[in-house]
């Protein structure tokens, strides 16, 4: 019983992440990928996922701290950022990452 | 390589195809992992551009594709590109966040089979089976041609290659001829051709040396696969694989050769590359002016008289050009196949149509090939030629101001062999470079380019008067030209010792191009590429040294000595 309960919220969660643009068709991609061979595979992308973008934003924020900032390299950033989030179907990670982008390129701190 | 493809392949192709994935986002590379298996091909992964490289040379037919990602830390995915695409002439595919269409285009322009969008579908992977598989058909049916054109030349003598267009590296001549030679080949024995599935061979630095030293002995002008065959003399090889490798070694020397003119319009580009506009922008971006130097080396030696344009002041590139061009014309060939006799075959050569005049850039070529064969201080040179890169401009500069344009030229053409072989300069190259080399020393002098120098001086070429650069460029690289000095005469004007590096470079980025390419083809490395840069380039050396740095990392000197041999040819 709880385990179906279980697996109904687990579905719903991810309904609802579709639903609000979280996720796009590449995440279905990646649980396409999932087999028998590799029951945990989206598990394990998506842990690989966190830790690199971890990392990735942890350099980001030293760079933001900066007086002076750096917009090519926080391109650069956003740029693999936005390569990674793409690898899961991070939707909305992705489009915060071009519009990061976008104002890198017009120099704008502000935005 | 025979061995890689036949196991997987035969039973149910395309299962079993051998990738090689690079990128350097881990997710990436897992998601990209376990699709592949999916589509059950065989792969293997790598988070640095560096150790794909190194995976690929390590074992050779062990790939049958690569996917790399374009922005990459350590080494630009455009670069890698090349590099396979030379060194191992592997399908590469190239996939990225980005997809604007600059982007995809320089992809294409460096040779890319395909360019993916992130997020890779399922399937659109599945597909990529289809450009190993076009990437076999090419190489068959160019081989055929090849071998037709090549039994054209033979049978008609040595009219069709005067023309210049015959022997051009450039594809689009190929491409022409090969229509030509279709049509009348049924005389042609194609039964080599139609017996296979050409094994793949595989070119080690020692069968590169040869084959570089066989074409420079026949001529650039009048080379084809069979004489380069009849030379070499290796049980083993056929002529298919002589010619497919030929072709990529003009290939190769047309594209540094149009990095290097990527300035100059001059015809000299005459490769379909977009030199032009790579090489521009990619001047800067070694990959491009390598490959422009390769082609306007390309150039030069085809015979094409790419019309050794004076060597004006114009960008080094333009004088990498002219000097690629310069030798075709030049009647030089009979040049290099002078014993690196120091002191004396160096003023033949290069002095050989033109004293200094533009063809110089083809006697440079003409001499390259042979002469400096010990010259190659390839080992030295690469590292200069990266330099050049900085100077690119310098060695034009530094020829333009020569008098003799055709100096620069000569500088060029040595550098093939200065590049590793420079550094035995010491008494080979003397001869050799005479030409090119000579503007190297000058250059070397120069080493404006702290780098250039060193890389310059690899390349022998260094125009500078050789004799007197000689030692400086020895110096640096050992590159020495020396050789150069003889022919250093009329070179001596060249001799960037007074004329800015950068001229130097160019033109010895010329001359290296050829050399490189030479190597390259021999070793099979990248880094062979890289040389080209640094010796033509001596001038240039900025940009190829980037490029050509690169690379050189991986080349270690006991190639270059390989490659000098197999350059001097």
């Amino acid at each position: 019983m709880e385990r179906t309960q279980l697996r109904r919220q687990v579905a719903l969660t991810r309904q609802s992440l579709f639903d609000q643009g979280f996720l796009d068709e590449q995440f279905i991609q990646l649980e396409d990928l999932q087999d028998d061979a590799n029951p945990n595979f989206v598990e394990e992308v998506v842990t690989l996922y966190y830790r690199d973008s971890a990392r990735l934003i942890t350099n980001i924020e030293k760079a933001l701290e900066k007086n002076s900032l750096d917009f090519n390299k926080l391109d650069g950033f956003m740029h693999q950022f936005k390569g990674s989030s793409s690898s899961i179907g991070a939707k909305k990670v992705k489009a915060e990452c071009t519009l990061f982008r976008e104002y890198c390129r017009a120099g704008n701190g502000e935005g | 390589m025979e061995n890689g493809f036949s196991s997987p392949r035969n039973d149910s192709f395309p299962a079993g195809l051998r990738v090689l994935v690079v990128d350097d986002d881990p997710t990436w590379l897992k998601i990209l992992e376990k699709m592949l298996k999916k589509c059950s091909y065989e792969v293997t992964t790598c988070g640095l551009a560096r150790d794909a490289l190194s995976l690929l040379r390590e074992r050779k037919g062990g790939y049958d594709i690569v996917i790399s990602d374009v922005y990459m830390p350590d080494m630009d995915g455009f670069k890698l590109l090349e590099h396979v695409g030379l060194e191992m002439d592997l399908p590469v595919i190239m996939m990225s966040v980005d997809g604007e269409t600059s982007r995809v285009m320089k992809g294409v322009q460096h040779g890319a089979c395909d360019y993916l969008l992130k997020p890779i579908r399922m399937k659109e992977l599945r597909n990529i089976w289809q450009h190993v598989f076009r990437k076999k058909i090419h190489e068959v049916r160019d081989i055929e041609i090849l071998e037709g054109i090549e039994f054209q030349m033979t049978r008609n003598g040595s009219d069709q290659y005067e023309d210049g267009h015959f022997l051009c590296g450039e594809d689009l001549t190929l491409i022409k001829k090969r229509k030509d030679i279709e049509s009348r080949h049924d005389e042609k024995d194609i039964g080599d051709n139609s017996s296979s599935k050409k094994a793949r061979v595989v070119w080690s630095v020692e069968l590169h040396q040869k084959f570089v030293k066989a074409v420079n002995q026949i001529g650039f002008d009048k080379v084809g696969p069979k004489k380069i065959l009849d030379l070499m003399n290796v049980p083993r090889l056929t002529r298919e694989n002589v010619a497919s490798h030929l072709q990529k070694y003009r290939l190769y020397l047309s594209r540094l050769q149009k990095e290097n003119d990527f300035n100059n319009p001059v015809g000299m580009i005459k490769q379909s590359d977009s030199p032009s506009s790579d090489s521009n922008g990619n001047f800067g971006s070694q990959n491009s002016i390598n490959l422009q130097d390769a082609s306007n080396g390309c150039y030069g030696f085809s015979g094409s008289s790419l019309g050794v344009h004076n060597v004006d002041p114009r960008n080094h590139d333009g004088d990498r050009k002219r000097l690629v061009t310069a030798p075709v014309a030049e009647p030089k060939r009979g040049v290099t196949i002078d014993p690196p006799n120091p002191s004396k075959p160096r003023n033949s050569q290069m002095e050989f149509g033109h004293p200094l005049a533009p063809p110089q850039s083809e006697v440079n070529f003409a001499r390259f090939d042979f002469s400096f064969p010990t010259k190659y201080p390839w080992c030295g040179v690469p590292e200069t030629q990266l330099k050049q890169e900085h100077n690119p401009l310098h060695l034009n500069d530094g020829f333009s101001r020569q008098p003799m344009p055709g100096q620069k030229q000569l500088s060029r053409a040595d550098h093939p062999q200065p590049a590793p072989a420079i550094s035995s300069a010491t008494s080979s190259t003397e001869r050799q470079t005479g030409c090119p080399v000579k503007i190297k020393p000058s250059h070397n002098d120069y080493t404006s380019n702290a780098n250039h120098a060193s890389a310059v001086d690899s390349t022998p070429l260094q125009t500078k008067t050789n004799m007197t650069d000689h030692q400086a460029v020895q110096e640096n690289q050992g590159l020495n030209m020396n050789c150069l000095a003889d022919l250093e005469s009329p070179r001596k004007n060249i001799n960037l010792g007074t004329l800015p590096f950068a001229t130097l470079d160019e033109d010895l980025q010329v001359c290296f191009v050829a050399g490189d390419y030479y190597m390259n083809l021999g070793l099979q490395n990248i880094e062979v590429q890289e040389y080209f840069d640094p010796g033509l380039l001596t001038g240039v050396p900025t940009h190829l040294d980037d490029g050509l740095r690169f690379d050189y990392e991986i080349y270690d000197p006991t190639e270059y000595s390989l490659i000098d041999q197999s350059l001097f040819i």
